[in-house]
């Protein structure tokens, strides 16, 4: 991903900003131009609880290009308290700790770099807690 | 006016590595080592972790001890000798990530160790001047010691952030000064990957020298003696040091204790000792006298004196504490894994 595109996602990926639908309350993450539960096309920002649980989790043994240095890495679907379910990187887990339900919180973390003299992107990863 | 912290936060990377790790590598006595530079383990950041990594979680943590809504930040500053840019700055990025953009002024400062406390400093002034209602200073690194090298076995990684404001206080700052001389004791010449320094020249003619002077004239210009404080902490390259000059000074160890975090934790240069600071003020008690001198290579140090104040109660448990992010959770490293961490490994492009 290209570091105007990764800037874009400041709001989601630095600071866990959710889309909640006016109309039926569901949270959003990433924010959506149209509630999927009640069609409504307003919505109000809000900051995210940093925490959530392991719904499901992987090893990703062969990484895309930009991440073969990381490789392998754990991967998992997040569900967060206030609702919305993510994908991400699973860090710093010790022995015991990749399982389902294990209770995660969200940190800042690099996700890659554009090579030694490009850009570093920065982004959220799950820590177990 | 008065003027102090609001809101303290730390953060520290979960890995570690102990010195006989280390020592072995190299053929070193790892007793030796522990004895002479009273040190057990380090802290190594994890290969997504770097400064403004580190500073944003210190600096969530402040935030939630603060209470107070990022957008009130007037001014963050970063100070550090691991700025993941040669050029950009490690603020923005911070700012950016906790919400205080855009109406926000931002730097990040260099001053070998004591860059952390510069910002803290510069801050606290700005707050007094009335030009911003409060300052968000951060020291944090991820320095490296060149494999082999004495610094190899100290250099870690760590944050701590501070909110400085003029009400709601968990702690007044009472009075502060800096004390600073050219001395070449440590260095790091641009594009070379790992500092060089003076040896046993960086003892008695720096880290002594700098640290009992500003620390004597603060004592001098608050009219205190060690006595009177119930906490204070230096800047802990090695464990030996920071216990010395406070033992040199009239500090007696129990002073001491609570912030010194070196045996257990390394040198987090800008870190360091206002990481020692969150171990205290985690701990202290409304009315307590805590004392702090940094000490940055080049040379110089900036001492405190702060009073605890009676919100320091509601504020310590609203963030995780010091010696909890110190305890639990490790994951040691061998030392191969900890080269490949610290991207001592050349691998063929
Ligand atoms: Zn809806």
């Amino acid at each position: 991903m290209s570091s105007p595109r990764s800037w874009r996602h400041y709001p989601q990926r630095y600071r866990y900003e959710a889309a909640v639908c006016t109309k039926c309350g569901k949270v959003h993450f990433p924010p959506r131009l149209i509630c999927d539960a009640c069609k409504g096309r307003e919505f109000t920002t809000k900051t995210m609880a940093r925490t959530g649980k392991i719904l499901t989790h992987t090893i990703v043994r062969v990484g895309p290009s930009n991440f073969a240095d990381q490789s392998p890495f754990a991967v998992a679907v997040v569900e967060m308290d206030d609702g919305p379910r993510i994908t991400c990187q699973v860090a710093d887990w010790n022995q015991g700790q990749l399982t389902i339900g294990q209770k995660v919180r969200l940190e800042f973390r690099k996700i890659y770099d554009e090579g030694a003299s490009g850009i570093i992107n920065y982004g959220y990863k799950a820590v177990p807690i | 006016m008065t003027v102090g912290i609001v809101g303290y936060g730390a953060h520290l990377p979960r890995h570690r590595i102990k010195v006989e790790e280390i020592a072995k590598v190299w053929g070193a006595d790892a007793p030796s080592y522990k004895k002479g530079l009273e040190l057990r383990e380090k802290s190594v950041p994890a290969p997504d972790q770097d400064v403004i990594t580190l500073a944003v979680e210190a600096a969530r943590n402040a935030l939630a001890r603060a209470q107070i809504g990022a957008q009130e930040i007037g001014a963050v500053y970063v100070g550090s000798e691991s700025h993941p840019y040669a050029v950009k700055p490690t603020g923005t990025v911070v700012a950016e990530a906790i919400g205080a953009v855009p109406n926000c002024h931002c730097a990040d400062f260099e001053f070998a160790c004591k860059a952390g406390s510069e910002a803290m400093f510069v801050c606290t002034g700005l707050v007094k001047s009335g030009y911003i209602k409060y300052g968000l200073a951060i020291g944090a690194d991820t320095s490296q010691g060149a494999p082999g090298d004495a610094l190899e076995y100290s250099a870690s990684a760590g944050a701590a952030a501070y909110i400085m404001g003029s009400e709601n206080l968990v702690a007044t700052i009472d009075l502060q000064h800096s004390f600073m001389t050219d001395t070449p004791d440590f260095w790091r010449r641009e594009y070379q990957h790992y500092p060089q320094h003076a040896g046993r020249y960086t003892g008695e003619p720096a880290y002594f020298k700098h640290t009992l002077g500003a620390s004597k004239a603060l004592l001098e210009k608050s009219g205190m003696k060690p006595a009177d404080f119930d906490f204070a902490v230096f800047h802990q390259p090695n464990g030996k040091f920071p216990m010395r000059v406070g033992k040199m000074l009239g500090f007696k160890r129990e002073q001491l204790e609570t912030g010194w975090l070196v045996p257990l934790l390394g040198n987090t240069y800008s870190g360091a000792s206002p990481l020692g600071l969150t171990a205290i003020l985690d701990i202290a008690k409304p009315g307590n006298k805590i004392f702090m001198c940094s000490y940055g290579s080049g040379s110089g140090s900036d001492a405190f004196i702060l009073t605890v104040t009676d919100r320091i109660r509601e504020a310590q448990d609203r963030a995780v504490k010091t010696r909890k992010l110190l305890d639990e959770n490790k994951i040691y490293l061998e030392y191969g894994e900890y080269a490949k961490f610290r991207k001592k490994i050349l691998k063929a492009e």
